[in-house]
């Protein structure tokens, strides 16, 4: 399979500081991985740098076997960022934001196709909003304009989704909503990077999971228990899928403990 | 009456009409999308420091128009690149540079031995002085500002809702961020022979406020705004002209007080209107704790009794007294 993310040696450093570092991650077609960890870990930074957000301080970055720097395919990428919700100062409503997300195929100054109406209304139909999508997204609970955000980026009709925290601060409810929702996607063939603190009714969904601590990758492999994923890294699984020496020692993570979140 | 139609059929009355309908127009246009980026004083700070602007053109003899224009397209880059460098006591600097701007206008005025009233009619405006090149010149400006802003509604929307969805879905939003900027700065400019440099802010986002009480959209607002801005300018005017009669009244202001006199009104009808929409929001649906009749029930509901009936999975609540009835076969049950 060909890998749709390729990061060879990432590392982010913000104001100076060393966020994440020596960060080795190919995500290949049609894949569903979980970046786990803490808070602080890193995991959202790396989404951030994964999708340009953060520019890469070294390391090379492809996506879709191009090179980062001259990659245009926007259309193929869907970003549903980590935010408390989908309001802003204006009302819009549930269809416009949604309808936002086709910018990525839209050409500057043509009204909407018939195509671009079809997509709109399958990513409502996909996240059950569709009898809401008149509605003033503010009206909506947190959950709900969760779920307006994933429409969002379906409406694009991308094959690569980049979900930072869909779940976080959302009821059980529309989080299993959520991971049908996931499910749809994945089924359609779409590789999926999901930041997750806690997988919940996402957790059958997931190939592979990959848990980040102290702005390192320290597990990559097949998917964890919530509980494994706290000392995922003391386990010997780390070795799965990066070369690091055998003589791992103790001592960063010691120090990483002292650091504690960020 | 008859005096009434005389002047308003007169060439500066006719002058000033126009340009309050196309100021009217393109300030709640961009404004709009300052309020949507929670940016709603921007056009004050603006106006501050295009005060300098109409001061160099008054100290240089060059036209204040253009000059205010220069100066207020780079206080708003100045402005936007503090915004973007997301320096925490941002606003801090932003209050500088409205200073900076309101006392350099004010010295640069004195040393070209203007007086304080040629500075008064750009700050509180001057629309029935405007000149022809002026109209024509505001026509023009105005003109862009809502073709742009109606044209390329669909990304300036995005990337005022959220910047980092339009920054992956490749918008260049730096360029959108200044373009707003920009615009900004241009209808400061072209309102401030209209409402005055201190109060185009307001023209900017009295409509915008005004039409959010009522509508659920995006679209409807930015058009809504837009109509509002227009009557609020359009009306302003014609109600200063006819109270002119009886007393000074200045344009500016009566339009700045007719658009809040909008909100005024609008205000309580979009309180009831979303306590409303509250109350009808259908029930969660979840397991039933018990079957819980009601006691001996009096009244029938049902269409118009006079309850509010909400929504619940597959049947319908009746909001009565802080209980839910549910209708089951002869009785209600408490939900």
């Amino acid at each position: 399979m060909s890998s749709v993310v390729e990061l060879e040696n990432g590392a982010v450093s913000i104001a100076g500081r060393p966020i994440l570092r020596h960060i080795d991650l190919t995500v290949r077609s049609g894949e569903f991985v979980a970046l786990m960890g803490a808070n602080g870990s890193g995991k959202s930074t790396l989404v951030r740098a994964l999708t340009g957000l953060w520019p890469l301080t070294t390391g090379s970055l492809s996506l879709f076997g191009t090179p980062f720097g001259s990659f245009h395919d926007w259309q193929r990428v869907g970003f549903v960022p980590q935010r408390g919700g989908a309001a802003s100062g204006v009302p819009a409503s549930v269809w416009e934001v949604v309808a936002s997300g086709r910018l990525t195929r839209r050409k500057l100054l043509r009204p909407l196709g018939r195509a671009d109406r079809a997509a709109i209304a399958d990513a409502l139909d996909v996240v059950g909003l569709a009898h809401r999508a008149r509605e003033s997204v503010s009206s909506l609970s947190g959950g709900q304009q969760q779920r307006v955000l994933i429409a969002r980026a379906l409406a694009g009709e991308p094959d690569l989704f980049f979900l930072d925290e869909p779940t976080a601060g959302v009821d059980l409810p529309n989080q299993q909503v959520l991971a049908d929702t996931l499910r749809t996607m994945s089924g359609r063939g779409a590789t999926i990077v999901l930041v997750a603190h806690e997988l919940g009714p996402m957790a059958p969904l997931i190939d592979r999971a990959v848990v980040m601590r102290d702005g390192r990758i320290a597990y990559d492999g097949s998917p964890l228990a919530s509980e494994q994923v706290a000392t995922a890294h003391l386990d010997g699984h780390h070795h799965h899928h990066h070369h690091e020496p055998d003589h791992h020692d103790h001592a960063p993570h010691v120090s990483s403990l002292l650091e504690g979140d960020r | 009456m008859s005096e009434y139609v005389d002047l308003l059929s007169m060439a500066f009355m006719q002058r000033a009409l126009l340009a309050a309908v196309f100021t009217g127009l393109a300030a709640p246009a961009i404004g709009t999308y300052l309020v949507q980026r929670r940016m709603a004083l921007m056009g004050d700070g603006i106006g501050h420091v295009a005060v300098t602007g109409v001061a160099i053109g008054l100290f240089t003899g060059a036209s204040p128009t253009w000059t205010a224009v220069i100066v207020a397209i780079a206080g708003a880059i100045a402005i936007e690149v503090i915004r973007e460098r997301g320096h925490a006591n941002g606003d801090v600097a932003l209050a500088l540079l409205f200073y900076g701007g309101l006392a350099g206008g004010v010295l640069i005025t004195g040393l070209a031995n203007e007086s304080g009233a040629r500075l008064n009619q750009f700050l509180f405006g001057s629309i029935t002085t405007i000149s022809d090149t002026d109209v024509i010149v505001t026509m023009v400006l105005a003109a862009v500002v809502v073709l742009i802003c109606v044209g390329l509604a669909p990304q300036l929307f995005a990337v005022a809702q959220d910047q980092e969805f339009a920054r992956v879905a490749g918008l260049n939003i730096r360029a959108y961020n200044l373009l707003v900027a920009v615009l900004a700065a241009v209808t400061v400019t072209v309102a401030m022979r209209t409402v005055g440099l201190l109060l185009v802010s307001a023209l900017m986002v009295v409509p915008v406020a005004t039409s959010q009480q009522l509508s659920r959209s995006f679209r409807t607002t930015l058009g809504a705004a837009m109509a509002l801005g227009t009557a609020a300018s359009v009306g302003g005017l014609l109600l200063s002209a006819y109270l002119s009669f009886e007393a000074r009244v200045a344009p500016g202001p009566t339009i700045v007080l007719l658009a809040l006199a909008g909100f005024v009104s609008a205000w309580p009808v979009g309180i009831w209107l979303r306590r409303r929409r509250r109350l009808r929001q259908p029930f969660p649906v979840v397991p039933v704790v018990a079957h819980q009749e009601t006691d001996e029930h009096p009244h029938q509901h049902g269409e118009d009794c006079g309850h509010v009936a909400v929504p619940h999975g597959d049947h319908v609540d009746y909001v009565h007294d802080g209980h839910r009835h549910a209708p089951h076969g002869k009785h209600y049950d408490e939900h």
